[in-house]
């Protein structure tokens, strides 16, 4: 929106009104408060005078109290906010973000430990139960075997049976060499 | 050559199938789908994400490919065969493969395992500072995005004030940083309680061996991919995102002329793929022995490569937003000065009439003008995109800073990080795999221990050790592990392997061996690279790094200055200097040392057998 005279006349009635809140004396007015300098920044510099002590202008520490007081209510009047509309030498005052009681993150954390713990848990259980159950079957195997003397017999991790080992002869010769060479 | 004696080496000859006795059949993956899943959710681990894209920014953007295509096809793809087929025809972890092509040759995979070790300690504290990124993500507005007030609400923290919110939550909120090496502080109980975590889901993912492994490894494999699709699209459609990816793209041929290009591309693809830690050992040697892993190696080094350059398209089109993002805010702030200062009209002054307006207010009041210039910052949007970032900064702040920008930003900021927490525990698994597969091939420590207690113990180790990152002081043991414990030690390892099987074993009998287990022919290219393109590149990576740490003589670090709110460079203590020795002498002297035992035990042997005959 244009700054305009309505403008203006908003802007003092808001100061008049945090003058009014703040001494919760209804004596100022809309005309006590001047406006001069105004630029097409839209900045200017502004004074409230005291009628009743024969223009004398209010001091701007009040001045500077009342606006902090309403800040909020002159903020949403204009639809601005701390950082478009500034009053030099009043500085903000922060507002503390929202901080819950416990961490949020501590709450996640929690469900993500119990979540990682409960797997632990029981995969250690059923590792447990499956090595029980194969110890059974094991001691079992072996009475059976005890009975039948079988022997698979392995190479290089493959059973013979798939190798065929009837084309492997056992060389004399090679063998009986190794002996005739002298060790380095 | 004289391959008679030492022919027979794994296993062999008539057993009874007495239970005790009986060879324990090997695990083996459920089939070859989890075998490339686990070497990709290896190799593809955070450093495609957070240093490929800095290599490629600083040494020539698109032109950067070429170095990196061509070391990919000298050295990475003739390393990942060879190590998957040493694992996968010995069919043992590190230290058995290596004793079986060599007696001489145990010390390579003892080596490899205090490589593992070392990294395996240092490596799960990112996966902590993941999970602590991560639970800070559920909150409205996100933590990093806004300093915390000060103690009389006036303003905000000084020292947030100094630098930005993003790097304050990383330096202060996160890791609690002290200014030096020297000043250790106390540990914080919050990483403890997130590293504790870690170290949980990773012994989750370890308990039974490859059965939980195999699974695991289906999730940490594809999730990153999907989340990298989403932010890619994401990325793509953020305002500025084209400035960053025109910026990363425009080749700048004239650094190929720079043979540091060459030298940090061939480092890249090298550590990329992980080779040396004995993980891939490890995970192959769980393999059907007829397994194609030629083709299994093929694919996951292109995999790897191809998702470094997908990573650094969605890094680039988040840095060109974030770039253009503060560069609008430093040319909003010039602005507001300006019209603050000369009380012009609102809209008079944009960012395209900018540079005549001040020219036309230099000329018009002077004096004011000369007043104002220090304030007045020359906004630059190259200068913003140069800012190259690589490692814990990269993924922790600059990221978080994009994220912080974007809408919807607690959704993309748990996307975010549950993407670095898969990559990382990817690579942990690996890591922790190369130690325990030694391990649990030992019959010694098997058959007194079942497989949990053996994982937990190491887990448990690794965590009360990681204790040592989670103090103030921290960080900076982090970057000397993480700079130090395996750069050197993996080429010396990755070296001594390929001359191994090369020469001592011989290439022609392990020709012979690849063609029983896969049966085909071994291309020519295979040979050549093998007997003396990748051991050649790895013998000159190696004299560059050593000639490069003697010539600049002291080591220096990076420390975080609150005061100033920025990195300052510091020397390292002497003690710190003395941890960097030992990890480095501890990985690299297992091999002469190793091949020593070796020798004296059969000269032992052998004179015991000349005394007795």
């Amino acid at each position: 929106y244009a700054w305009d005279a309505n403008e203006e006349y908003l802007f003092k009635a808001m100061m008049a009104f945090a003058m009014r809140r703040y001494s919760s004396k209804s004596t100022t007015q809309i005309s006590n408060v001047l406006l001069c300098n105004v630029t097409d920044r839209v900045s200017f510099w502004f004074v409230v005078t005291d009628s009743t002590k024969n223009t004398t202008t209010v001091p701007g520490s009040e001045i500077e109290a009342a606006i902090r007081m309403n800040r909020n209510r002159i903020n949403s009047a204009f639809l601005l906010s701390d950082r478009t509309l500034q009053f030099l030498k009043i500085s903000t005052t922060l507002s503390p973000p929202v901080e819950p009681s416990t961490p949020v993150w501590l709450i996640v954390f929690g469900v993500v430990l119990s979540l990682i713990v409960a797997g632990i848990v029981f995969l250690i259980v059923a590792g447990i139960q499956q090595r029980k159950k194969k110890n059974k079957e094991s001691t079992e195997r072996e009475n059976l075997e005890e009975k039948s003397e079988v022997t698979i017999a392995m190479e290089n991790g493959i059973p013979c049976e798939t190798l065929d080992l009837k084309a492997g002869h056992i060389n004399g010769v090679f063998a009986a060499d190794d002996e005739r060479f002298t060790s380095l | 050559v004289g391959a008679g004696r030492h022919r027979r080496a794994g296993g062999g000859g008539r057993m009874a199938a007495h239970p005790e006795n009986m060879e324990k059949s090997r695990p083996l993956w459920d089939n070859p789908l989890q075998f490339v899943f686990a070497c990709i959710s290896f190799a593809v681990g955070l450093g495609n994400v957070w240093r490929f894209p800095y290599l490629c920014q600083m040494y020539g953007g698109g032109g950067f490919l070429i170095p990196y295509f061509i070391m990919l096809i000298m050295e990475g793809m003739p390393l990942l065969y060879m190590e998957l087929a040493v694992g996968q025809r010995m069919r043992k972890g590190s230290i058995g493969a290596w004793k079986t092509i060599s007696p001489y040759l145990c010390g390579v995979g003892v080596a490899s395992i205090i490589v593992s070790f070392f990294v395996a300690m240092y490596y799960n504290v990112i996966n902590a500072w993941a999970f602590w990124y991560l639970f800070h993500s559920f909150q409205d507005p996100l933590p990093w995005a806004t300093c915390p007030l000060n103690s009389n609400r006036t303003g905000y923290e000084e020292e947030c004030e100094k630098t930005s919110s993003t790097q304050y939550f990383w330096y202060r909120q996160t890791l609690n940083i002290s200014p030096s090496l020297e000043v250790s502080g106390a540990m914080q109980w919050e990483q403890v309680l997130c590293l504790v975590l870690a170290w949980l889901v990773v012994y989750l993912c370890i308990l039974r061996g490859t059965a939980s492994t195999g699974k695991a490894v289906y999730i940490t494999a594809s999730l990153p991919y999907c989340v990298l699709i989403i932010f890619l699209i994401r990325g793509l459609t953020l305002h500025g995102a084209v400035n960053g990816l025109i910026y990363m793209f425009t080749p700048k041929l004239e650094q190929l002329s720079n043979p540091k290009t060459w030298i940090s591309a061939a480092t890249q693809i090298f550590y990329s793929l992980g080779l040396g830690f004995g993980s891939l050992i490890a995970y192959a040697s769980y393999n059907n022995p007829n397994n194609n892993c030629e083709q299994h190696a093929i694919i996951v080094s292109l995999i790897n490569s191809a998702t470094s350059i997908f990573a650094s398209i969605v890094t680039f089109s988040i840095y060109g937003f974030k770039a253009t993002f503060n560069y609008e805010s430093c040319i909003n702030k010039v602005i507001l000065l300006l019209m603050n200062t000369f009380d012009l009209e609102e809209g008079s002054l944009t960012a395209d009439n900018l540079s005549e307006m001040k020219e036309y207010l230099m000329a018009a009041h002077p004096q004011e003008y000369t007043q104002l210039l220090p304030q007045l910052k020359n906004c630059s949007l190259e200068a913003e995109l140069d800012t190259a970032v690589q490692g814990t900064g990269l993924a922790f702040i600059v990221y978080s800073e994009a994220i912080k920008n974007m809408e919807v930003s607690q959704l993309y900021s748990v996307l975010y990080f549950a993407m670095l927490l898969m990559l990382g525990i990817g690579s942990m698994l690996g890591n922790t795999a190369a130690i325990l597969t030694p391990l649990t091939d030992s019959k010694a420590i098997t058959s007194r221990f079942p497989k949990e207690v053996i994982s937990g113990f190491v887990c448990f180790t690794c965590c009360l050790i990681g204790l040592v990152f989670t103090m103030e002081a921290g960080n900076y043991w982090f970057d000397i592990f993480n700079d130090y414990a395996a750069t050197l030690s993996l080429l010396l390892i990755v070296l001594v392997e390929i001359i191994a099987v090369c020469y001592i074993y011989g290439l022609r009998r392990f020709e012979k061996d690849l063609h029983t287990m896969i049966g085909r022919k071994l291309n020519w290219y295979w040979k050549v690279m093998w007997a003396f393109a990748s051991p050649l590149l790895i013998i000159s990576l190696f004299i560059f790094y050593l000639t490069d740490y003697i010539l600049t003589g002291t080591l220096q670090y990076q420390a975080w200055d609150g005061t100033q709110g920025q990195l300052v460079t510091r020397d390292y203590p002497s003690h710190a200097l003395a941890v960097i020795g030992l990890l480095v002498a501890s990985s690299i002297t297992c091999i002469p040392l190793g091949a020593l035992l070796a020798f004296v035990r059969r000269r032992l042997k052998r004179e015991r057998v000349s005394t007795t005959a």
